[in-house]
């Protein structure tokens, strides 16, 4: 097994360093034709992304964005990423190194006019060389800055650590706060489960909630904290166990506009990257709540809507992932109570009233007990 | 019943001297807060300086000095160097209201009514219980004059406490010393130093120096030494006068006749004028103006409309001038483009006026607020009630999107920028007494609005300008610092020679590029191809030359020949439009190999060197 990982890390390699060349390539031989270099590539935005019959999820669609060095900041664009695929290409492949993407940004010191300004900016570069090259960034061997989300549950996995091969129980063989999920998932298989669905939690307070009050015996789920918007890892991770061993997922949430868009790039992929969604979203993820409904029938604790809120309610109504007639009552709900709620509101109803009655009737609803 | 009534009312009515009314209505003179008391004080004490030095043609030196002494009162003391006022007047001058000048006269002034000074006595008076404190001394062979004065607000009258000669060591000028319920505040609009600087823009001819309370002494200098031009008295012009007023002056006049009193009492009448004006009112020419009643004033009135009369003379106003204007703000902001205009006099209502506008941009002004407005009214600054005033309608009435200035949701636009506008008249209408904003007479919002476009056309051409070099400087800076940065390390990654990258250059550039490249044939021959884009927005004419030591063969196009020396000067007349490219081509025959280095550089003649990539540029030959 170690060696089917090894042989499938050379290819990957090959594939990065083909691919990155290529990129290196296409901007001389432009210089070399006089025309003024430049690299075009699928717009980021929420105009453009489509959904994908095929896979079901939503990916980026035809329009196209330019890097062109006619103007200063496309220029300087440019240059940041020749830069890059040169540390990439003779730092990490051919030395069979890897960084964090802050490493990246530190490292950049050191590039005179050519480094970067902020870390967001060093991010979102290596984003457009996904893209470009269509690899993830493993390829490159960049490694986000941590994981730390964690989940809960009656699955055994295999993990290759570079300290050897581990077996674990996520119930038996972990402590209270569950199994940390490594950076790179594809280092895990999965041996074997007691599991009828997975509950995917946003906030850390529920997720304690839920292992506490037993929910994960009592129903076999396995619990994953999502811990805000969830890492590529998590998101991976939730897409293997449902695609590879069948078992449903639900996702639940804070009641607002930013929590419905973890559900979106949990179940739909996120405009941001797109170019991932294939890999990375759930389509089959349903959603649980806090939904604007359950605040009225719950009669829930609840905040006003900051004016942030509601633009982000509106630009919702808005991006295509949301075009359902589900979320289009639910959205125009939530602005016409102008109210949100936290998951935890629920324990104004008691400290059981979330796992003996609010999640059994949603689970029931959606179908998936 | 009802007439006892009356009969019991009217033991109760009787006359309310001036003084009293204005105790009991200070906001109408502008006595209605801590800080505005303070400017109020000082900006008529500092008129009444400005327009006494102007008189006596004297550059003016004004101190304005603040003290506070306790938390909410102050002692405030104005000094100048003017021609100082007789020792007569003095009490009168500063302590009895409407008392004054200037009042009856019709020429530009900054004081009109001869209320300011001594309201601010009667408000000193009023929350300190003091006198105020006033030295004159009229030359330097005169007694300098001490009063310690009060106003009787039951009789409107002066009230002498001291009245002392003593030693002063000024050669003239008057100093005034009140104290008083104000307030200092600093870093707003409405602040005493903000007046004193905006003082300073339209008085450039002055020095002005305040000392605040806590010691700080600020100096605005004076930009020239040439005072304003004096403005001369006039006579009423017809156009605008009223009813009541011009029956006032036929009761009162000394002519007997009326064709007299027309020429005699108003401007721009003469005796051809005088004599349309009696024949469209139906009147004698000789009729006595004493006997005429309100009808036949009113038939004169009408009449006044009907004959033809000239504008009134604009000598009596004494407008800043541009270039002063110009010096002013150039002196107290730090800016990167100023530009001002002063518009021919103008009427309204029988007044003659002038508009006088500048703007300032850049510099340190702030990038993203509303333009400041300095508003003045006579060179006495507006810091009131802006939105009231009809300059700050003609500011709104522009599309600034036009001039390049940003106007979001229409009123003020958005920009680094000071707009400064100056209403001068006889008779500047204002809005209230207290003198804030000026009344939105059609005429003068048009006057402004023209006067506003005028400069901001200016700045529009500036802006622009501005514009192309920025975008000129940001394509120098992808040329220079990132372009070959970029070649190299492309190079450097795919080991490969680091690419020539003057036809980007030219391309970003708008130039024309200029690329010449070698063949060499096995026979030893060698074909030479001169490549000419022009990347630019218009088309070019300029020579080629080619400076070379052989003859060459095959040229296409035929070349004219030139021999210099023991060289041959090849010149290719050359006309591309933009977005085309051509080419010249020829052979050589090359002796030995060592001669490959000799192929002489290209040489482009008429072009400027900034416009072309690749070869060298001379001017004419």
């Amino acid at each position: 097994m170690a060696s089917e990982i090894s042989k499938k890390k050379l290819e990957h390699d090959r594939l990065a360093k083909q691919n990155l060349l290529k990129v290196t390539e296409s901007l001389y031989d432009q210089f070399k034709e006089g025309i003024i270099p430049n690299i075009v590539m699928p717009s980021r935005t929420k105009k453009n992304i489509e959904y994908n019959d095929e896979s079901d999820v939503w990916v980026y669609g035809g329009r196209e964005s330019e890097r062109s060095s006619k103007t200063v900041k496309g220029a300087f664009q440019l240059l940041k990423t020749t830069h890059t695929i040169d540390f990439l290409l003779s730092n990490h492949l051919s030395q069979n190194r890897g960084s964090t993407l802050r490493e990246l940004y530190y490292i950049s010191e050191n590039w005179d006019v050519a480094k970067f300004k902020e870390q967001p900016e060093s991010d979102r570069l290596i984003e457009d060389l996904e893209i470009i090259t269509n690899l993830q960034r493993e390829y490159f061997h960049m490694r986000p800055e941590e994981d730390g989300a964690t989940m809960f549950g009656p699955i055994r996995i295999h993990e290759e650590t570079k300290r050897g091969d581990r077996i674990i129980h996520c119930q038996e063989d972990i402590g209270e706060s569950g199994y940390q999920i490594p950076f790179n998932v594809e280092n895990i298989n999965f041996v074997d489960h007691d599991a009828n669905f997975i509950i995917a939690i946003e906030t850390g307070g529920m997720y304690a909630r839920l292992i506490e009050n037993g929910f994960d015996e009592k129903y076999n789920a396995i619990l994953v904290h999502l811990k805000g918007q969830p890492a590529r890892s998590t998101r991976r991770l939730i897409k293997r166990m449902n695609e590879e061993l069948g078992i449903p997922v639900a996702v639940f949430t804070d009641g607002d506009p930013w929590s419905y868009r973890i559900y979106a790039s949990i179940a739909y992929g996120a405009i941001k990257s797109a170019h991932l969604s294939e890999f990375m979203a759930t389509p089959a993820a349903k959603f649980i709540g806090v939904q604007p409904t359950d605040i009225v029938e719950y009669e829930l604790s609840t905040d006003k809507l900051t004016d942030k809120d509601i633009s982000a309610l509106r630009s919702e109504l808005s991006d295509p992932r949301f075009e359902t007639d589900y979320w289009n009552e639910q959205i125009n709900l939530q602005l016409e109570i102008q109210k949100k709620a936290e998951q935890q509101a629920f324990a104004g109803k008691g400290l059981d009233f979330v796992t003996d009655i609010y999640l059994p009737d949603r689970l029931s609803d959606i179908g998936i007990i | 019943m009802s007439t006892l009534i009356a009969e019991e009312l009217a033991k109760n009515q009787k006359a309310i001297s001036v003084a009293e009314f204005f105790e009991k209505n200070r906001q109408i003179l502008g006595f209605d807060s801590g800080p505005r008391s303070l400017i109020t004080t000082i900006k008529e004490a500092v008129d009444n300086s400005l327009d006494s030095c102007e008189d006596a043609q004297i550059l003016p030196n004004i101190l304005v000095h603040v003290q506070r002494i306790s938390k909410d009162h102050v002692i405030v003391t104005i000094e100048d160097n003017g021609p100082g006022i007789v020792k007569e007047q003095i009490p009168k001058v500063f302590a009895k209201l409407l008392y004054g000048s200037r009042f009856h006269s019709l020429k530009q002034s900054r004081g009109q009514q001869g209320i300011g000074i001594s309201a601010a006595v009667l408000y000193s008076q009023l929350t300190s219980g003091q006198p105020t404190k006033i030295i004159s001394k009229i030359g330097a062979h005169s007694p300098a004059h001490y009063y310690e004065l009060m106003i009787n607000t039951r009789t409107n009258e002066p009230e002498i406490f001291k009245d002392e000669e003593i030693d002063w060591d000024r050669n003239q000028g008057t100093r005034i010393e009140l104290e008083m319920e104000a307030s200092y505040v600093k870093g707003r609009r409405q602040s005493v130093y903000e007046y004193l600087k905006s003082t300073a823009v339209v008085t450039p001819h002055a020095r002005i120096t305040l000392i605040e309370p806590d010691g700080n002494e600020i100096v605005f200098e004076r930009a020239t030494d040439k005072l304003p031009k004096q403005a001369q008295e006039i006579l009423p012009h017809p156009h605008g006068i009223e009813l009541g007023t011009l029956m006032r002056m036929l009761r009162y006049t000394e002519r007997k006749k009326l064709g007299a009193f027309l020429r005699y009492s108003f401007s721009k009448i003469g005796l051809f004028t005088a004599e349309e004006i009696c024949k469209a009112s139906g009147l004698d020419f000789d009729i006595d103006p004493h006997d005429i009643d309100r009808n036949q004033a009113k038939k004169i009135l009408e009449a006044f409309k009907k004959v033809k009369i000239m504008s009134p003379p604009t000598d009596c106003l004494s407008p800043i001038g541009e270039e002063l204007i110009y010096k002013g703000l150039q002196k107290e902001f730090d800016v990167d483009f100023i530009a001002t205009a002063t518009r021919s006099p103008s009427v309204y209502s029988g007044n003659p006026f002038v508009i006088e506008v500048g703007i300032a941009y850049g510099g340190r002004l702030q990038k993203d607020d509303r333009v400041d407005i300095s508003r003045f009214a006579n060179r006495v600054p507006l810091l009131y009630q802006q939105g009231a005033c009809v300059t700050t309608r003609a500011i709104e009435s522009i599309r600034w999107k036009q001039y390049g200035l940003n106007q979001p949701g229409g009123g003020l636009p958005i920009g680094p920028v000071i707009l400064l506008v100056h209403v001068a008249s006889t008779n500047v209408p204002f809005t209230s007494e207290s003198k804030d904003a000026i009344a939105e007479i059609p005429a003068i919002q048009n006057e402004t609005e023209l006067a506003l476009k005028e400069i901001a056309r200016k700045l529009n051409r500036f802006l622009k300008r501005q514009g192309t070099l920025k975008k000129r400087r940001e394509k120098e800076i992808i040329i220079t610092k990132v372009l070959p940065k970029m070649a190299e390390k492309l190079a450097n990654t795919l080991e490969k020679p680091v690419p020539d990258i003057s036809p980007v250059v030219a391309k970003i550039m708008g130039n024309v590029h200029i690329d010449s490249s070698a063949d060499k044939h096995e026979t030893g021959e060698i074909n030479v191809r001169i490549k000419i884009n022009n990347h630019g927005s218009k088309s070019f004419e300029f020579d080629i030359h080619q400076l070379l030591p052989y003859e060459i063969k095959r040229a296409s196009p035929e070349p004219k020949v030139v021999s210099v020396g023991d060289q041959y000067d090849y010149i290719w007349p050359v006309k591309i439009n933009p977005g085309n490219s051509k080419a010249l081509t020829y052979t050589l025959e090359l002796i030995d190999e060592n001669d490959e280095n000799k192929l002489g550089n290209i040489i482009v003649e008429g072009m400027e060197q900034e416009l072309v990539t690749g070869a060298k540029c001379v001017k004419g030959v």
